[in-house]
């Protein structure tokens, strides 16, 4: 599969003196929906600045498409549309006015289907001849998002898209990131509610301090670093663990009426059958059970926090 | 070339002009003829003639500057302060536009606004007070190539400002002090040979001073020197944008 965004040593200082981002190295797949997590401050809106060209790298290297976005920027820019994390709009200008202004902006003639389709997909149409300051926060989001789209972009970033979003937005938000992949759009974002990563991304990048942590596939991440967690209600409370059953990963919870058995899918598979063989040998009954296995955002506090690096 | 981007650009500025119409265009004509019926009927007609022009249409060209000046810097400043200020310039940066043609965009606009606004009042001021326009070409000209310079001034204005007050600064404490010593309302030289010498090193006295000739056909210092100190300006400051966009300054972290 061919790359799309191509980033290679990249590092970024603020004239504060602080460095935002490390020795970044990171290639995005083209078609993919690539999910960057990372805690306040790790580094994501200045590395997906950068690529957009807001703000400059300090040294490396980004390709967009092939284009170099500091040599070619006239080619890289256009093929890429950014919602920024920051809800920014020009307060008295109309929506159909915003949008048909960011289309001519990125160097494409007016197209006023292509903008009246944007709009509509948004659930903007009717307020096309609002202007933007009569509008809700969600509503001037979708705003951004139309701008984002109204000169057609190969390649979307989106930083922190469903930040303080309602309900109805994510869900109309996530079907346009669907409906867009299938087009062919590269789809790049920075969430914080990871069960939408786990949910929508094709793969996973964790950055923290400004450097990136591991990139995997979604799924194979939590296959690899997911915890299992088997939920045991028993028939009757137990006040203590049996000595018995001492060598394993057990506990008790809701006042002994829950036997929980938890284990890292990552080294070993558990055993399940071995545990119900010994709880029944023990004489412990159990009246219903539930098996869970830890979110990508269980993974990710554990990544984060305890610098646990995957292989 | 993104001459989609240049247009975008500036059909967003000229929409602001005309969506405050009343501040943008009424109030400088407004303030400008006041000027007119005080100095130019009311104090005019007790004045001695200036090389034999009548007080009133001798301080025309001198007000007419001083609007441009004004209003250029002004609209070209705020015209890019205020997406740095809301945070809507993330879009212009991010977008495959260089920065000339940024440029191009902003400055276009507020130049196109200032000449507009230049006319306008010289149309004004004839209810007021009787004028020649001895070289008109010369005189759109000028007024062209002041706007140009001053809205490439007020861009950079703009771009540095990270405050509304350091907005108004540079035109309250600079600008205006030198329109009203650069001439406008009198000959430079009327004044005592030392201040004649003094005021030859405010610039504007050359832009004002261009502009008469443009009307009377008299001018304070040689037209050539006149024309010489506004592109000299002009290339000055083309170059300290060039330099802000190379550098990224208060526009790229
Ligand atoms: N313009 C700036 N000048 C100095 N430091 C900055 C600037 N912008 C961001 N930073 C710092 O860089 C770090 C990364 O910020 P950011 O990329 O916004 O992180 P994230 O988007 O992951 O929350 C933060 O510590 C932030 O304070
Ligand atoms: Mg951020």
């Amino acid at each position: 599969m061919s790359n799309v965004i191509q980033i290679e040593r990249l590092n970024k200082t603020y004239d504060s003196g602080f460095t935002a981002l490390r020795d970044v190295n990171l290639s995005i797949r083209k078609g993919e929906i690539f999910a960057l997590l990372g805690p306040n401050g790790a580094g994501k809106t200045t590395l997906i600045s950068i690529v957009c060209g807001i703000v400059n790298a300090s040294s490396g290297t980004v390709l967009a498409d092939g284009h170099d976005i500091r040599r070619d920027y006239r080619a890289a820019r256009s093929r890429i549309g950014l919602v920024p994390q920051e809800l920014s709009t020009d307060a008295f200008e109309t929506v159909q006015a915003t949008v048909t202004f960011s289309r001519g902006l990125f160097g494409k003639p007016a197209n006023p289907a292509y903008v009246e389709r944007v709009l509509r997909d948004l659930s903007l149409w009717d307020k096309r001849k609002d202007k933007i300051m009569a509008l809700s926060g969600g509503m001037k989001r979708r705003v951004m998002i139309a701008k984002a789209l109204a000169h057609e972009p190969d390649i979307l970033f989106l930083d922190e898209p469903t930040a303080g979003v309602d309900v109805e937005l994510r869900r109309d938000m996530w079907n346009l990131v669907r409906g867009l992949r299938e087009r062919g759009v590269t789809i790049i974002l920075t969430t914080h509610y990871i069960e939408e990563a786990e949910e929508m991304a094709d793969r996973v990048g964790v950055i923290n301090h400004g450097e990136i942590v591991l990139v995997e596939r979604t799924r194979e991440l939590m296959d690899k670093l997911g915890r299992k967690e088997l939920r045991l209600q028993l028939a009757e409370p137990l006040a203590t663990l049996p000595e018995a059953l001492s060598d394993l990963p057990l506990s008790l919870e809701a006042e002994g009426q829950e036997l929980v058995y938890r284990f890292d899918a990552r080294h070993d598979q558990g055993d399940v059958a071995g545990l119900l063989r010994r709880l029944d040998e023990q004489g412990i009954a159990f009246r219903d059970l539930r098996t869970r296995e830890s979110s990508l955002e269980e993974i990710f506090v554990d990544l984060v926090h305890n610098g646990r690096k995957g292989d | 070339m993104n001459l989609h981007g240049v247009k975008a650009i500036y059909r967003f500025e000229m929409a602001r002009t005309w969506r405050t119409l009343l501040q943008s265009i009424a109030s400088p004509v407004i303030s400008t003829s006041l000027y007119f019926v005080v100095f130019g009927s009311a104090i005019g007609s007790r004045m001695v003639e200036i090389d034999g022009i009548s007080y009133g249409a001798f301080i025309i060209p001198g007000l007419v500057m001083l609007m441009l000046l004004n209003e250029s810097i002004s609209n070209a400043s705020f015209g890019i302060y205020m997406p740095k200020f809301t945070g809507t310039i993330y879009e212009v940066l991010s977008a495959p536009i260089s920065p000339l043609e940024i440029v191009l965009g902003y400055v276009g606009a507020a130049a196109s606004k200032s000449i507009i606004l230049g006319l306008l009042i010289l149309a004004t001021s004839r209810l007021f007070v009787d004028y020649q326009i001895a070289h008109p070409f010369a005189m759109v000209g000028f007024l062209a190539l002041t706007a140009v310079t001053f809205s490439l001034f007020g861009f950079i204005i703009g771009v540095w400002a990270d405050g509304f007050e350091k907005l108004q600064i540079i035109p309250m404490m600079i600008v205006t002090p030198l329109t009203f010593l650069g001439g406008t309302f009198y000959s430079v030289s009327m004044l005592p040979p030392f201040w004649e010498t003094v005021t030859l090193f405010n610039p504007v006295v050359y832009l004002v001073s261009g502009f008469r000739w443009s009307f009377y056909g008299v001018a304070d210092v040689h037209l050539g020197v006149s024309l010489g100190m506004t592109v000299l300006f002009m290339l000055v400051c083309a170059g300290l944008i060039g330099w802000i966009f190379k550098t990224g300054y208060r526009l790229r972290d």
